[in-house]
């Protein structure tokens, strides 16, 4: 009896028909496309009447999101579902939040269910924050009472007390996040399924609703939940579920979910270039020089876009240029979401000019341990000749993500940290003596 | 009771295994919804009051001289009416009406009727957000503009009062009945609203169909005219136009026995309000999974 599922999925799939255009021929004659469309129309007024949803195209092709998924949830579980864009991560969170019905196969949830596929659902424009909070709450699954008794501490949370009356319409976009916000974190359900709500709003705001998401796991509550986030499945969620082409490839801890879907990325031919940070598009011309290619590096030197906390890093920048024999530097510069620099690597042409072979020439930066907590962080790289003369700047081109150093204690993991720094440290009782010496002074 | 039953469901979250046991068991497989439909939509109720409740709040704060809406357009059409076919046809009225109460007793249903009809149909597109986002019975959409429909009924209701005070009309025993004809002119609607709100889902073009229908109905039903206008032998045949009898039982229940209610015809209008609300219910039932992938 021992385990306590609380999701039981068997043999899930959700299929879709998609239609095609056939090739045309090379003439065309006019009694063809008179049978077509007859054809066409005939198919179409049938779908009709039958109920069926009418497709357009000539060849008609099933298309499975999902096919074969079955998987456990346990009571208190917290579970992310990752997987490339797609993978049928949303029609999974669709089928389970009963938006749609799965095609063949079966869920069975225990205890109430909230999912949360977007903040702020239902919300009117012309209504006033009172209203929507209502309105909302109500769309969410709460009861009138619930949402009144609940209702004083949705209004602190959001901070919009004096704007209670005002219709949202008029609200700034970080007031109406914020209400919207509020009242999903007040949502008490058994089982809580979210979607990349996090994807919204500032950093401030991903973090608070991490640190809400962290309570709501504490609390014993079972929550589902999708990210391309790594780093926040890293931080809050114990096992994964990872997804490939609508089957469920994968599922175990989330830190051996995720090496292993980033692994996945790797097996490609074009490793580098389909894991790089930024690839410069073919497109545009090179004037003087450009920044051809940036890649980051995990310590056995494979490309990753994401690597731990404390850990060590390469950055691997590759440029073209006309100006070959000029002093060139190349500058990375790392910044937080709020878009706050972090750091600034700067090379020194005279100790390491860049050594063009064939127009291109590239550079590494290496970082012994990249001081950073879990989080995501935003990458940007320059090519110039002088501090004046900046030749190609990709401000802030590429987001990575860092993950929590599972290994390493002294690295701080706890989801509520604050700040973008991860210091090694450690903390002491100091001994008797040590103590009395300040006092005695 | 709903709240009860709610907070009950939530403490027992961290609670022990012999209220666990008694937890609701949510089986999401193919056909699954179909057979608790009506109990599911049944424990959405709260959901429907709010929707409802928005609908309304949302009517009345855009527009600027907002329930005047409810009277202006009735009056004006009552009155165009009274003259085209009252001074110009010279129709007949019933018993002694006052040929503006004739025709006014004809505007109610008829507007509630067309109220409901054109803010249904639109009702599942225009709440695209919700259907893709949340799941609730999706019945509950179409079902809640009916709020905003009666209300404004219940306006337009009071001029006629008013009307009828103006005239010296009493109305009689019959007009007890009224609640009951009001009903039937809900469900005349529901019916082609339900289906059309499912189909312009996936055919956007259906939308245009409604307000060609509702123009044209206002001139096939008797809105201005009585409805005994009709020559006998095609009166049977009239009627399988539902507005008409709800548009005479109206008349009936409003005028103080002086129009008469053709039983057969009543009848047949009946039988075809029946029959659209079944099949409307019946495809709205059979499209609706599909809603959320085609929105």
């Amino acid at each position: 009896m021992g385990r306590d599922v609380v999701i039981r999925a068997e043999g899930l799939g959700k299929n879709f028909i998609i239609g095609h255009q056939a090739e045309r021929e090379s003439y065309v004659a006019l009694r063809d496309v008179i049978a077509r469309n007859a054809r066409n129309l005939w198919r179409t007024t049938t779908d009709v009447l039958k109920g069926r949803p009418s497709i357009e195209g000539d060849e008609l092709e099933e298309f499975w999101a999902l096919r074969d998924v079955s998987f456990e949830v346990e009571r208190g579980e917290v579970v992310g579902v990752i997987g490339r864009n797609g993978a049928g991560k949303s029609t999974l969170l669709k089928v389970l939040s009963r938006i749609t019905e799965p095609t063949e196969g079966r869920v069975e949830i225990r205890g109430r269910v909230a999912s949360l596929l977007e903040v702020g659902t239902g919300f009117h424009p012309e209504l006033t924050g009172r209203e929507n909070i209502y309105l909302n709450g109500a769309v969410l699954g709460m009861t009138h009472g619930e949402i009144r008794r609940k209702f004083d501490e949705i209004i602190a949370f959001a901070e919009v007390e004096r704007f209670l009356d005002t219709p949202v319409k008029r609200y700034s976009s970080g007031m109406y996040v914020r209400l919207a916000f509020a009242v999903a974190a007040h949502l008490e359900p058994e089982i809580l399924i979210v979607d990349e709500v996090l994807a919204v709003g500032d950093a401030e705001f991903q973090k608070k609703c991490l640190g809400k998401m962290g309570e709501v796991a504490g609390e014993g509550r079972t929550v589902v939940f999708v990210s391309h986030n790594m780093g926040s499945v890293a931080q809050l969620c114990a096992s994964a579920i990872l997804l490939v082409k609508g089957r469920v490839d994968y599922v175990g801890s989330s830190t051996e979910v995720i090496s292993r879907y980033t692994a996945s990325g790797r097996r490609s031919p074009d490793a580098e270039g389909s894991n790089a940070l930024y690839v410069r598009d073919s497109s545009h011309k090179v004037r003087e020089g450009a920044i051809l290619r940036a890649t980051m590096l995990d310590r056995a030197g494979r490309p990753v876009s994401f690597v731990e906390s404390d850990a060590p890093v390469t950055f691997r920048v590759t440029a073209v240029s006309v100006l070959d024999d000029a002093p060139l530097t190349i500058f990375i510069v790392l910044r937080d979401q709020l878009g706050r620099t972090l750091a600034k690597f700067e090379s020194d042409p005279r100790r390491h000019p860049l050594a063009f072979e064939a127009g291109q020439a590239s550079l590494e930066c290496r970082i012994d341990n990249l001081p950073l907590l879990a989080g995501e962080y935003r990458f940007g790289v320059a090519l110039a000749q002088s501090r004046s003369h900046i030749i190609d700047y990709q401000e802030d081109v590429a987001t990575f993500s860092v993950l929590a150093a599972a290994s390493d204690p002294r690295v701080a993991m706890s989801p509520w940290a604050e700040g973008s720094l991860a210091i090694r440290h450690d903390w002491v009782t100091p001994e008797r003596g040590d103590l009395a010496r300040p006092a005695a002074e | 009771m709903t709240t009860t039953t709610a907070s009950d469901d939530r403490s027992s979250g961290a609670a022990d295994a012999r209220t666990r046991a008694a937890e609701r068991v949510l089986v999401l497989e193919a056909g699954w919804a179909e057979r608790h439909y009506w109990l599911d939509l049944w424990a959405y109720r709260e959901l429907f009051a709010i929707l409802a409740w928005r609908d309304l709040a949302v009517r009345y704060k855009q527009t600027v001289i907002g329930a005047a809406w409810a009277i202006i357009r009735p009056f004006l059409t009552m009155l165009i009416f009274t003259v085209i076919f009252g001074r110009l046809a010279k129709m007949p009225t019933e018993g002694h009406t006052p040929y503006p109460l004739l025709v006014f007793a004809g505007m109610l249903p008829w507007f509630l009727f067309s109220t409901i009809l054109s803010d249904a149909s639109a009702s599942l597109v225009g709440n695209a957000n919700l259907i893709g986002k949340v799941y609730f019975p999706r019945l509950i959409v179409p079902a809640a503009t009916i709020a905003v429909a009666l209300v404004d009924f219940a306006i337009t209701f009071a001029l006629m009062l008013l009307m009828m005070a103006y005239f010296h009309f009493m109305p009689d025993w019959r007009i007890l009945f009224l609640p009951f004809f009001v009903l039937l002119a809900v469900l005349a609607s529901l019916g082609p609203s339900l289906l059309m709100t499912a189909l312009n889902v996936k055919y956007r073009d259906f939308r245009y169909v409604i307000p060609f229908v509702l123009q044209f109905g206002l001139y096939v039903s008797p809105v201005g005219f009585a409805s005994k206008a009709v020559p006998e032998q095609w009166r049977l045949l009239y009627n399988l136009n539902p507005a008409v009898g709800v548009i005479d039982g109206f008349r009936w229940c409003l005028l103080g026995g002086q129009a008469h209610l053709y039983m057969p015809g009543f009848l047949a209008s009946l039988g075809v309000v029946a029959i659209m609300l079944w099949v409307g219910v019946a495809y709205f039932r059979k499209t609706e999974r599909t809603f959320a992938d085609l929105l």
